[in-house]
């Protein structure tokens, strides 16, 4: 059903995570300036490299699949973009991003030509590559970001980009760099689409609350999901008339959310617990929990178990206080594993309990009563 | 949860006194609560009005009896419950004799609803009660 994987003797939390094409090898922050890169060997991960050049803490991760680059972006307000040599090491480019304040997100596009960063300087840095200078310049989308933007996505056809800030907005922006690619033609999100062009923006609640955490676009690329701290999921159809659905759940809130089919929309966060949400016509209905642990009972607890347990949860006395699920902390980031947005069957999480765990969906729906992923 | 809800809201009338002490002196405390948080000045931007309505949600929560208090909160709907969520913090901030200990109650039957996420909308929301 599931697979917890740690990485090494560390219990320090896992910043963000991403996978490379194969899913052999895994890039991850644990929470400080440096990201790490394992590789499955058999049943063992085993790090290959350390790739450390910032200097404060990694708040991004991308790895594209395709071309097998890394890009990472820090709170030292630089992003790098790592490209492996023949002898397995990693070696990086300079970007220019032109922000005065922390790189808070950073996503590749679908096509891999280019790439954004989001950013507390209250603006998203488009990226592209110039050969003459083998650097990456930027070009920025201003207006009308009020806050620190928290979050970016792509749209499938390489040119939208959907971003989530600490304004309480979610806005989605043409990113279309003219530089380096053919005239894109009208889509439903609109029809002109100069760089920076602003298609689309919805309030994450109209009572003005509840930062947002996380953005996905759909497979389709019609539909826009997020997850704002008010513990609310909202999703906006742009063939419905650009038409929005809010539902506020009873949880604490969430971190991360991302589509695993058309209408399937899964959102972890600070509950600990992945949840699948449906979007049916016009209401967005709960499926279920996808974590059914149940508290195991504590025979015989070693005293490394016992320290680990205070790890992992961050706290210093020494009652227990296990959960019922299988991450501790709250999760931090979900990406894919096996298969794409519309049709996804695996998928893993991290968190602040230094876990990743690969949530198999097939099985998941054998198992749990009621849970059927459309 | 549409943005029409909050719209109606500001709009609202701002004297819930007018509107909830009829029903308060007909003893109709469940009717007096509904109208109350329906017509909270959650987008007013005059203190003087919002203190006046937590002024009488007070009474009404405080009216009701602790053995009716989950028979006045299964009767709400759930936005309902984050404003009566959200009166009910900012009357731990004015107690007064007995207050908090029956607000606690409220809060209990009203967490038993609306979940942990009732009240991180209370610290997430922009409009204040």
């Amino acid at each position: 059903m599931s697979q917890t994987l740690t990485f090494g003797d560390s219990c320090a939390p896992i910043t963000c995570h991403a996978w490379n094409k194969d899913r052999t090898q895994i890039a991850f922050s644990p929470n400080n300036n440096e990201v790490h890169i394992y590789q499955k060997e058999g049943n063992e991960w085993k790090q290959t490299n350390n790739l450390v050049e910032h200097d404060l803490r990694v708040m991004g991760i991308d790895w594209a699949p395709n071309t097998n680059r890394i890009v990472t972006c820090s709170v030292d307000r630089n992003a790098y973009v790592w490209t492996q040599g023949d002898d397995g090491k990693w070696t990086t480019t300079l970007v220019l991003l032109r922000i005065n304040r922390a790189a808070t997100c950073v996503k590749w596009s679908p096509a891999e030509n280019k790439f954004a960063v989001g950013s507390g300087a209250r603006l998203i840095s488009i990226c592209y590559f110039e050969k003459e200078n083998n650097w990456w310049v930027s070009k920025h989308i201003k207006k009308p970001i009020r806050s620190t933007v928290t979050t970016l996505d792509w749209h499938p056809n390489n040119i939208l980009l959907v971003a989530g800030s600490a304004d309480f907005k979610v806005r989605v922006f043409s990113a279309y760099i003219k530089d380096i690619e053919d005239q894109p033609g009208p889509n439903v999100w609109g029809s002109k689409l100069p760089l920076g062009q602003l298609l689309a923006e919805f309030p994450n609640s109209p009572s003005g609350g509840g930062w947002v955490h996380s953005v996905s676009f759909s497979a389709d690329g019609n539909k826009v999901a997020w997850v704002g701290h008010d513990s609310s999921i909202s999703i906006a159809d742009a063939t419905q008339g650009k038409s929005m659905i809010k539902v506020k759940t009873e949880y604490l809130p969430f971190l991360g959310c991302n589509w695993i089919s058309n209408n399937s929309l899964l959102v972890a966060g600070h509950s600990c617990i992945p949840l699948l949400y449906c979007h049916d016509g016009d209401e967005l209905r709960f499926v279920a929990k996808l974590d059914n642990t149940q508290r195991k009972e504590s025979g015989g607890l070693s005293a490394m178990k016992k320290f680990q347990s205070l790890d992992r949860q961050a706290r210093i006395e020494t009652s227990d206080t296990y959960l019922d699920s299988i991450h501790q902390n709250a999760i931090t980031c979900i990406s894919l594993y096996k298969g794409t947005k519309a049709n996804a069957k695996k998928f893993s999480t991290s968190g602040l309990d230094g876990q990743l765990v690969i949530w198999d969906l097939d099985s998941l729906e054998r198992s749990i009563e009621g849970l059927k992923i459309v | 949860m549409t943005s029409k809800y909050y719209e109606n809201k500001s709009n609202a009338r701002h004297d819930n006194y007018e509107i909830a002490t009829p029903q308060l002196e007909k003893r109709r405390y469940i009717e007096a609560l509904k109208l109350v948080l329906g017509n909270a000045p959650v987008g007013s931007t005059n203190q003087q009005v919002k203190d006046n309505a937590l002024a009488i949600t007070l009474k009404v929560l405080l009216a009701i009896k602790s053995a009716q208090i989950e028979e006045a909160v299964g009767n709400l709907s759930l936005d309902d419950i984050d404003i009566l969520m959200k009166y009910i913090y900012r009357g731990f901030e004015y107690p007064s004799e007995g207050s908090s200990g029956h607000l606690l109650l409220w809060h209990e039957k009203a967490f038993n609803v609306g979940g942990s996420g009732s009240i991180v909308r209370v610290l997430s929301d922009r409009m204040r009660v």
